[in-house]
């Protein structure tokens, strides 16, 4: 790392950094530190009195059946939606970068879905299946004999959070490998071609391990978007249903706080997210690391 | 040519083409959907061409929004694009101003800061809503725009992006002006910030998505209509309906929420693909 000239003064990087660091602390460590100092008491739905109770609160917590059911639930909708996401992003990426006619068209065509909020992705897919006016749903029923409803079948519900989870992260995953692959030298991939590697091979052997740095950038990125930030595709589209099968950890967490107003038990689901996010982005930062190194 | 060198080059075309027809149709239908009356759209199946009712559906999701909302879009939008831009704006000057800290300067809790601000990386708002919620609430920010702008602005990616583009640099430029007499502040003001406008520029657009796209949060922390965003405005749309969902509206509203974005990322591409990409490097 080449080092920056160092302007000499002793006070005004303190006063540079001064906004970032306020608000770094204010909004997130202290609600940080709140959740893991509450996650060690109980409180009364009005935050009127609260308890020590040591580590009763994470006991209960991974004692009760839901929140194991709701700790699988995620894993799996999180490796579904990783997977479709990257797999399809990948294939279109790869029929991206030949060198045919109308390239950068194609690419802008499927880029800009990137800009659809995941609560609209939620809403198109949520429309197209809605039993009384979606136009999936209609056709199913039509043609298959395939009785849709949403709100009433786990599995519909969990296959339709899915899709729209993974329609929206296609573009997002495509613009990497797009970079990755116009990044593979040219001339390896010519030179297996020389010495007669098949195209199958030539991808699977050459191209596809020199984009493991992008694919595992991905692979966490896409664990944390479904995790976190497929919030709004759950509550709008399933509200967690039917029942509790699509409700996924974040999901819970919001639900417990905001309208169970189980204060502890969120704040202790809380630490137990924020562990899972600090393990991810120490092994993100782990690969990012030895890959400056070399 | 032969026929199946013919078929070998139709064949990428036939899956983008594909792909495409996938990402584009459900936002089709909703254009069809925002351009039909109500009786159209119930009517199973829906059609799937445009109607004729176009200007009157928009006019009053517009003005008014749906019976049960009494919210307009138009105030809705507002809320959103001074969301999206103070988002951005604040979160590009303050990063601008910690990265420059942080590479031109050797403080002694450089380390400190550098690694404070690093953790917060991934850590997205969902995992840490009750605690935040209660922070805002104290400082009664419930209901205005920097309770919806404040919180967001936490996250270290700009100032990650800002630091990598400043280590690049030449040292001689920091040196000459300092050796030319322009203190810390007129380098930062008359040679950096110009030579950053492509990160800048980069990061406005990613961070202008992220703002206009917010959900939860707004979802938490606004509770009067004059302060609903387009997303949340389409939320209680949908959830609030005592009677039948007023399909035309949210969906003549759902197609605003998407312009703005979608605009930003066709016209600012370049911009966005490099910003996106060099994070992760």
């Amino acid at each position: 790392m080449t080092r920056q000239y160092q302007f000499p003064s002793r006070g005004l990087p303190y006063l540079l950094v001064l906004p970032q660091m306020v608000i770094v602390v204010v909004f997130f460590f202290l609600p940080a530190a709140q959740a893991f100092w509450q996650s060690f008491f109980i409180q009364d739905p009005f935050g009127l009195s609260s308890t020590f109770v040591g580590g009763e609160n994470y006991v209960n917590l991974f004692k009760d059946p839901t929140y194991f059911e709701s700790l699988w639930r995620s894993f799996a909708y999180a490796f579904l939606v990783a997977f479709t996401a990257m797999a399809t992003a990948l294939f279109l990426a790869v029929q991206a970068n030949r060198p045919i006619r109308g390239a950068s068209a194609y690419k802008t065509l499927l880029i800009w879905p990137y800009a659809v909020a995941t609560l609209v992705a939620g809403v198109l897919w949520l429309f197209m299946f809605n039993p009384n006016v979606g136009i999936v749903a209609w056709f199913l029923e039509r043609s298959l004999g395939l009785e849709w409803n949403h709100l009433l079948k786990a599995g519909q519900a969990f296959f339709l959070v899915t899709i729209a989870a993974s329609w929206k992260q296609i573009s997002y995953n495509f613009v990497f490998f797009l970079a990755g692959l116009q990044s593979v030298p040219a001339a390896l991939v010519e030179a297996a071609e020389i010495d007669g590697a098949s195209r199958g091979h030539r991808f699977w052997r050459i191209v596809f391990p020199l984009l493991s740095p992008t694919t595992f950038y991905l692979v966490v990125m896409n664990v944390v978007y479904a995790f976190f930030e497929t919030f709004p595709i759950i509550h709008q589209v399933t509200a967690g249903g039917p029942g509790q099968d699509t409700s996924i950890l974040v999901y819970k967490v919001w639900k417990d706080g905001f309208i169970n107003l189980d204060l502890s038990g969120s704040a202790t689901q809380s630490v137990v997210l924020m562990v899972i996010v600090v393990a991810l982005t120490v092994v993100q930062f782990r690969f990012i690391e030895r890959r400056v190194a070399y | 040519m032969t026929e199946r060198s013919l078929v070998k080059r139709a064949l990428p075309h036939f899956f983008l083409a594909l792909a495409i027809f996938v990402l584009a149709f459900p936002i089709w239908l909703v254009f069809v959907a925002s351009t039909h009356t109500l009786q159209e759209i119930l009517n199973a199946p829906m059609p799937v061409l445009p109607g004729l009712h176009l200007l009157e559906n928009y006019g009053r999701a517009l003005v008014a929004g749906t019976d049960n909302l009494g919210a307009g879009a138009w105030t809705m939008m507002m809320n959103s694009l001074i969301m999206a831009v103070g988002i951005a704006v604040g979160k590009i000057v303050v990063s601008l101003l910690a990265a420059f800290a942080i590479v031109f300067f050797n403080f002694r809790l450089r380390g400190f800061c550098f690694w404070t601000i690093f953790v917060t990386l991934m850590l997205p708002v969902e995992v840490r809503i009750m605690p935040t919620y209660k922070v805002i609430a104290d400082l009664h920010m419930l209901n205005s725009y920097a309770g919806l702008i404040l919180p967001m602005i936490v996250s270290a990616t700009a100032v990650f992006l800002f630091r990598q583009f400043f280590l690049t640099l030449p040292r001689e430029m920091a040196e000459a002006s300092q050796i030319d007499g322009a203190g810390p502040m007129a380098f930062f003001g008359t040679i950096l910030v110009p030579m950053t406008r492509t990160p800048i520029a980069a990061m406005f657009v990613i961070q202008f998505i992220y703002g206009w796209n917010q959900y939860l949060w707004p979802l938490l922390i606004t509770t009067k209509e004059k302060y609903y965003t387009l997303l949340i405005g389409i939320n209680r749309m949908l959830t609030g309906a005592d009677t039948q969902i007023e399909w035309q509206i949210v969906m003549a509203t759902t197609l605003l929420a998407m312009i703005p974005p979608v605009i930003v990322v066709v016209l600012m591409q370049k911009q966005f693909v490099t910003g996106m990409t060099d994070v992760e490097k």
